[in-house]
């Protein structure tokens, strides 16, 4: 039979898999839940399988469990993970210890959170490869040598003397496949590498984890929600959701002629497109010369100008530091600018939140990235999205509870959902919630921080169409902060791009996002990853030859 | 400048806008931080400020120590107005019966205290400056001798004290996290909990009970004099130690396990998890330094309460230290011997408080290496 034989040289064969957890749903007895089930793959020595779904679709418990690990009181309670032909579930303690580390290595996502903060780079890197007794310390030293060259780090000489807070996200998730590769594992796991990363950063680190891999001849699990990304870097691909295999082929196969509907329509996400307004002169938010920063005088906004017509969307584009928060936070008062000053219908809006009316307020609302966080777990949906109702309109009893369950009904959401607490919903369903509970301020400008980046890409979408829709039935105004190009491509009427602080480019969709650019914008737009095989090589070879030509 | 006139439309901004060079490919690993160039013009300021940005960590640890010297001229203050504030004064107290207007009168002269008391308190915090603490009222001998031969036998008691009761302490809560929620941390939760529910004198009599009158391995009572020898003065104090190791024990002990847990699940341990290394490994090169902060403050409150807290143990075991020291001195009003007592007391628990924080800037490797 070609399965069994395939199995057999295979380097990493998983069997009909089945993990679960057991859950505490608040004021009920725990429960098992199943969080993988029947999931069985094949990897062969050299070869990169990725993984990808939507978040809870299983992808880190199974890559995890290829390291016979479990996060919390995760447990692997069927089939069969064969390394070499050999199940590791059986293993006792010291058996999995020899594995973890030597053959097998684990990238995180979050490689800042990752590394040890108390102790140097390039110690942590050598370590496994010293306690395994796999390399004499010089042997080891030499080796992550070599990787931090491979992996295009700066003064790879240097850079294991530096503490991990010294060096940049992207440095560090570099350094951490370089703590992965240093023991010469047959097995690396990454664990969404590239996704807290700024699209500028990601190609890069994308590139070494290719190159290294390719030099190193070592076989890779690469987990991520972005098909885009794992298009460019494996072999085959698994699309998993809810626990559950969907579509398993090769990558061409699964990019090119997607079996599934599901597969179908995470390749082809964002189809929401909407034409620009075409009159924008109106200023409804009007934000003139602002400046302002953090204690010690750290200046975070240099001179920032822009406005925004009534009943339309301004995206605010930028990488992680380039001050698009922050400007948020200004506009909302929460910040007071340094210099500048914000116009909000044409009457100047007093600078601190303390100095703003009732009224002010409620005009003004806002939606997080983070809806768990930005929501009392301690209360209902009626509660949260009741609040703003007795707060602005002094609503109680019978009128406020209709007027939610109306809320809830604009963003479609049912009544059933009226008493449940914000631990009981889906991300979605929280963001919707958040949603609501701006809308019941009855506000005209909603400023939205990345209200969609924490969410799977169907998801993500559902909220985008809401967003647009509310916006037709309420003319209300958005001020859009977002770090996705498609997502401005889909809902701007104009943008802004800024890098460090600074306004770079603003104008209508239409012309910020079509040449000339300037060359952060340029930067910017060809940094997005494509849903096509081969994008990473292209891009690379380009950038080398405008190289060369300088 | 435009003032308020309104835009018409949008206008693109072809081109860069100043300063905002776009990062090149080999440049996007720079950290994200406003460029030395920029920080410096714009950080200007005083020379503290930018002493502050270039050497943070001497410069935390300069503040710390003015902050120390400051606070302990206010506690002197305080320690005066206080004792100005107590009903009752020596004269009246040394008189007893015989307390006469007149006789007082005199006494308060001979004392100084008709003079106007920022007057005095300005001698006296000149003198204490210097380490001169004047003379006892009482006894008519000098406060800074009798002091340095008291403070010597509480340091002393302290120092015993301090080298068991710290290492056994982070040993036992880094036991305890090695045994999570298994035997030995619940014997280790329990016998440590116990130790520190039962107030010192019962536990300092029960081991008088037990160690000096039933087995009578132990001596009782503890006071040492300036003829013993050294072990025979550490034989005298082995009871009052175990009193005090049993007292401050569990706190450190517990804040060592609370810490060393809280790192315990953060995603570098996990990393140390998955790189396949032991679980004391990880405990004490990874979690270990990481909670240090905590541990460090904890332990430096228990030191302070080993030198400025013990009187019930001194008065308990006989034994002749500070504490007794300056209780003997109140009941008599005795001025000089209580404020000297009390600014030293204050002068430690500063410094040990001082000492804990400046370690836990030094244990934090983003202070120590900035970028």
């Amino acid at each position: 039979m070609p399965e069994s034989s395939s199995a057999k040289n295979a380097l990493l064969s998983v069997k009909n898999l089945k993990i679960e957890a057991t859950s505490y749903p608040p004021g009920e007895p725990p429960k098992t839940v199943t969080l993988v089930e029947g999931v069985s793959f094949d990897l062969q020595k050299g070869k990169v399988l990725g993984l990808i779904g939507e978040s809870g679709a299983g992808k880190s418990t199974i890559g995890l469990s290829a390291l016979a690990y479990g996060r919390g009181g995760v447990r692997i309670t069927g089939g069969q993970v064969l390394l070499d032909g050999k199940d590791i579930l059986t293993l006792d303690k010291n058996g999995i210890r020899s594995i973890r580390g030597a053959r097998v290595c684990y990238v995180a996502q979050s490689a800042a959170a990752a590394f040890n903060p108390a102790h140097r780079l390039g110690d942590q890197v050598i370590e496994a490869s010293l306690r395994h007794g796999i390399m004499s310390r010089e042997e080891a030293k030499k080796r992550a040598l070599y990787l931090f060259q491979v992996l295009g780090l700066p003064n790879p000489e240097s850079f294991g003397e530096r503490y991990p807070h010294q060096v940049s996200g992207g440095q560090l998730q570099r350094a951490m496949t370089a703590m992965a590769l240093c023991p010469n594992p047959e097995l690396i796991v990454f664990d969404e590498p590239t996704t807290a990363l700024d699209v500028t950063t990601q190609i890069d680190v994308l590139a070494a984890i290719k190159h290294a891999i390719e030099e190193t001849h070592t076989a890779a699990l690469y987990i991520t929600h972005d098909l885009a990304v794992v298009a460019q870097i494996s072999d085959d691909i698994m699309v998993l959701r809810h626990g559950k295999t969907v579509e398993y082929g090769t990558t061409k196969q699964v990019i090119e002629a997607p079996r599934e509907d599901y597969t179908r329509a995470l390749v082809s996400v964002r189809q929401t497109k909407r034409d620009e307004a075409p009159d924008q002169t109106g200023t409804q938010l009007k934000i003139e010369h602002v400046s302002a920063g953090y204690g010690n005088g750290f200046k975070v906004l240099h001179d920032v100008s822009m406005h925004l017509p009534k009943g339309q969307t301004l995206a605010i584009v930028g990488e992680s530091g380039s001050g698009k928060s922050t400007l948020a936070r200004v506009i909302t008062g929460l910040l007071p600018p340094t210099e500048g000053r914000i116009t909000f219908e044409g009457k100047e809006l007093p600078r601190a939140l303390k100095g703003r009316s009732t009224d002010e307020l409620r005009r003004i609302q806002m939606i997080y990235q983070m809806a768990d966080t930005a929501m009392n777990p301690r209360q209902t949906v009626r509660d949260i999205v009741g609040r703003p109702l007795s707060f602005y309109f002094g609503m109680h009893g019978a009128k406020k509870t209709a007027r939610v369950k109306e809320l809830l009904d604009q963003i479609e959401m049912g009544t059933r959902f009226l008493d449940r607490y914000p631990a009981e919903l889906s991300g979605g369903q929280k963001q919707r919630v958040a949603i609501a509970r701006a809308l019941a301020a009855e506000p005209e400008l909603i400023l939205c921080d990345e209200p969609t980046s924490a969410l799977d890409p169907l998801v993500a979408e559902g909220i985008l169409n809401l967003l647009l829709k509310l916006q037709e039935e309420t003319a209300v105004s958005y001020v859009f902060i977002t770090h996705d190009i498609a997502i401005v491509r889909a809902i701007a009427d104009s943008v802004a791009v800024m890098h460090r602080g600074r306004l770079v480019r603003f104008g209508p969709k239409s012309k910020v996002l079509a040449p000339p650019f300037d060359d952060y914008t340029d930067l910017l737009l060809k940094s997005v990853p494509e849903m096509e095989i081969g994008w990473l090589e292209r891009v690379l070879a380009t950038r080398r030859m405008e190289s060369a030509g300088n | 400048m435009m003032e308020s006139g309104p835009m018409t439309g949008p206008v693109p901004t072809d081109g860069t806008a100043d300063g905002a060079h776009p990062r090149s490919a080999d440049l996007s690993g720079v950290p994200a931080k406003p460029n030395p160039a920029d920080a410096q013009g714009e950080l200007g300021g005083t020379f503290w400020r930018r002493f502050i940005f270039r050497r943070p960590l001497a410069a935390l640890i300069l503040q710390r120590l003015g902050l120390s010297v400051g606070l302990l001229f206010a506690v002197s203050l305080m320690i005066f107005g206080g004792i100005e504030a107590l009903p009752g004064d020596f004269a009246t107290t040394y008189l007893g019966q015989s307390a006469t207007p007149q006789a007082v009168e005199n006494i308060r002269k001979d004392l100084g205290l008709d003079r106007p008391w920022s007057e005095r308190y300005l001698s006296w915090l000149g003198g204490a400056v210097q380490g001169d603490f004047g003379t006892s009222w009482a006894s008519k001998n000098s406060v800074g001798e009798q002091i340095a031969k008291r403070l010597g036998n509480s340091l002393f008691l302290a120092f015993f004290a301090a080298i068991v009761s710290v290492p056994l302490a982070v040993g036992l809560g880094m036991l305890a996290v090695q045994f999570r929620n298994r035997l030995p941390d619940k014997i280790i939760n329990v016998v440590s909990l116990a130790a520190i529910s039962l107030p010192e004198f019962f536990v300092g009599y029960l081991l008088i009970m037990f160690f000096a009158v039933k087995f009578g391995v132990a001596t009782f009572p503890a006071t040492v004099y300036d003829s013993m020898s050294f072990t025979e003065r550490l034989s005298a104090i082995a009871l009052p130690v175990a009193t005090l190791v049993l007292v401050v024990l569990a706190h450190m002990m517990r804040m060592t396990r609370a810490a060393i847990l809280n790192v315990m699940s953060s995603a570098y341990v996990e990393t140390a998890e998955l790189k396949g290394l032991g679980m004391f490994r990880i405990i004490a090169r990874h979690a270990a330094p990481n909670a240090v902060a905590p541990v460090i403050n904890v332990i430096a409150l228990n030191l302070a309460y080993l030198v400025v807290g013990v009187v019930v143990v001194e008065v308990v075991f006989v034994y002749p230290g500070m504490g007794q020291y300056m209780v003997d001195a109140v009941t008599v009003r005795d001025m000089p011997v209580v404020q000297a007592c009390g600014l030293i007391f204050a002068a430690f628990y500063i410094f040990l408080n001082m000492a804990a924080d400046i370690l836990a800037i030094l244990a934090n490797p983003r202070l120590r290496h900035p970028r």
